[in-house]
């Protein structure tokens, strides 16, 4: 079969992955550096195709419990929004998380805090994978690092997100989603019917098949503090087993090298230029690059710094994701931290000269 | 004669909805609330729809609500019902939707998603209990609190300079192009009590037809937030909140 093979933007990429793969309803507010997922779907109008809904909300925080609600009833809802946008969003992600609701936020991240820049940034990791909001809850973060991996990302979080019932970040920076790259789009999936709805989610809250069931609520509310800890018992359970099975990176030329960079996004982007002209002088350095913030690659990053001299990670900020780095070596390889932050993007020189601090003898 | 033989279905002039589940109910005696759980049961039932409905219960008293009416409940974050429910129906554009709210979840945390999801004529359903207080948090001033009026952040009465005007929102709601159907109605006699149901209905038809955004505002009484007995907090409702959010229809655009 002949390959639908398009250019665009990043954030293009996700509006057009979006209705391709199925997705019922996108609910979202414009912000820069990411408006052109909800102009996109505007142009395109998916609902006279597909039948996706697409509505732009009043605000962030109208948005994200559109997509709650929207996911509550089985539906494959997203909503996507940029740094102080997502703030907005993290009373609804926790609410998400602790009622098991499926749903999608795509996180084009800027230079914070506060309003920050609009230019590029992968400050709010923390933010991502810590949560910003209230409670004991994890969300998926997958990381893309490149125009074909946000088309394709679309795909694995709509997979993932109703596999373990949560909701998922897909954080991407400015850079990925203003550059426009070569992308192989994937082939249009219909959206479920009600029918696959009523039989895949019998935990929706959509009145389908009511009278032969007992009826279903969705609530975080919970008065008994020891009923409290048995849901926050189960989800840790379930944590745990994402843990086991999720974890997701891209390994390059790091499992023989002596040098690694640890970089995601555009980060890794970079990087990878500053291992290739090491290589080329006879240094054998390499990348790992996690594709899911959460969980984590920690297994994988400790096992490579069991035979690697150093290690240095690189980021859009002043230092977050290196913390995890330094958490999984657990002190047997020293870990440097190179970053560039409020909108500032590295050169792949300032990156190599960062990377050959480490190689001197 | 036994009871039973007595009491055939043919004989009986009220029964329990057979959409109210047998919960202990948790609201105060004298509450408005549990009355129009009822109402929406009743409707339910008689619209016949329990398998295409969704309720969005709010954070208030009423955040229990999906305990009481055998449907399909979602509760929303405080205030924010109104986007969920404007999120639910255009996915299931065929269902009942409709919103639950207190004075303080629509009219003070919530203005936002309720003026516009009214504003875009969201085909969902808002019933609104307006008793000019927080109920669930032990009595503090609400956006709707009167003039005057004593609560626990406002011990010495409501007063402009200090507080601000009680708000119209469902005054506001009419003017909106989106609403095809704003009342204001009362559950405290059986005839209100019947006008309300009528005014349910109609809101919940509207849903499913399409019409645009319906806003039912039941004014009722807060017997624990405003230290009365259920009588009296039926007369004060009467001699102070009519006269402020006076009862009737402000709108209908479909009536014949």
């Amino acid at each position: 079969m002949k390959k639908d093979i398009v250019l665009l933007k990043g954030n293009e990429a996700i509006a057009k992955a979006a209705y391709r793969y199925g997705y019922d309803g996108f609910f979202g507010y414009p912000i820069t550096p990411q408006s052109e997922i909800l102009e996109t779907l505007s142009l395109d109008k998916p609902w006279e195709t597909t039948g996706m809904v697409v509505l732009q909300a009043e605000s962030e925080i109208a948005s994200i419990n559109m997509v709650y609600a929207a996911g509550a009833t089985g539906k494959c809802a997203m909503t996507s929004s940029s740094s102080p946008g997502v703030a907005l969003m993290q009373e609804g992600i926790s609410y998400m998380a602790a009622c098991e609701i499926p749903g999608l936020v795509v996180s084009v991240g800027r230079g914070g805090p506060g309003l920050g820049t609009i230019q590029p940034g992968q400050a709010d990791y923390y933010q991502a994978v810590y949560g910003g909001g209230n409670g004991d809850y994890h969300c998926i973060v997958l990381a893309p690092d490149s125009v074909q991996e946000m088309a394709d990302f679309m795909g694995l979080a709509k997979e993932l997100m109703f596999k373990w019932r949560m909701p998922l970040i897909i954080l991407s920076d400015g850079v990925i989603g203003q550059m426009m790259e070569k992308v192989v789009m994937p082939p249009f999936q219909p959206r479920r019917s009600d029918d696959e709805i009523r039989e895949q989610c019998p935990w929706a809250t959509n009145g389908l098949g009511l009278k032969g069931r007992k009826y279903n609520f969705m609530s975080s509310l919970e008065l008994d503090a020891a009923e409290m800890q048995k849901r926050n018992r189960a989800m840790t359970d379930k944590y745990n087993r994402i843990c086991e099975t999720e974890v997701r990176y891209e390994s390059y030329k790091a499992d023989d090298a002596e040098y690694i960079i640890i970089a995601y996004g555009c980060s890794a982007r970079i990087s990878m230029n500053a291992v290739d002209r090491l290589r080329s002088e006879g240094v054998k350095a390499g990348m790992l690059r996690p594709i899911t913030l959460w969980p984590f690659p920690t297994k994988k990053i400790k096992e490579l710094a069991s035979h690697c001299k150093a290690m240095l990670t690189v980021e859009l900020s002043e230092g977050q994701m290196v913390n995890d780095v330094r958490a999984a070596v657990e002190g047997e390889v020293p870990v440097s931290f190179f970053g560039r932050s409020g909108g500032v993007v590295p050169s792949p020189h300032e990156v190599y000269e960062a990377f050959k601090e480490l190689v001197k003898p | 004669m036994t009871t039973e033989d007595i009491i055939q279905p043919e004989n009986r002039v009220y029964g329990k909805p057979s959409l109210m589940n047998d919960t202990p109910m948790h609201y105060c005696p004298g509450c408005s609330h549990g009355v129009v759980h009822k109402l929406i049961a009743e409707v339910i039932e008689e619209m016949g729809i329990e398998e295409k409905t969704v309720g969005i219960c709010p954070v208030g008293c009423a955040v229990f609500a999906y305990r009481y009416v055998d449907i399909d409940w979602i509760e929303a974050s405080h205030g924010r019902a109104p986007a969920c429910a404007s999120a639910v129906k255009r996915l299931w554009p065929d269902h009942l939707v409709f919103t639950y709210q207190g004075d303080g979840d629509l009219a003070c945390i919530g203005t936002g998603e309720t003026i516009h999801a009214l504003n875009r004529g969201e085909n969902i359903a808002i019933i609104f209990i307006n008793n000019a207080i927080y109920g669930m948090t032990g009595g503090q001033m609400a956006p709707t609190t009167l003039m005057g009026m004593k609560t626990a952040t406002c011990p010495y009465g409501r007063q402009p300079d200090l507080h601000g005007f009680p708000l119209h929102v469902t005054d506001i709601a009419s003017t909106l192009e989106g609403t095809c159907y704003v009342t204001r109605q009362a559950v405290n006699t059986v005839a209100n009590i019947r006008k309300a149901k009528k005014a349910i209905r109609q809101a919940f038809e509207n849903s499913v037809n399409k019409r645009g955004s319906s806003l039912v505002e039941i004014v009722s009484t807060c017997s624990s937030g405003w230290k009365m007995s259920p009588e009296k907090a039926n007369q004060w409702m009467e001699e102070n909140m009519f006269p402020y959010y006076p009862l009737g229809d402000l709108k209908n655009v479909n009536k014949e």
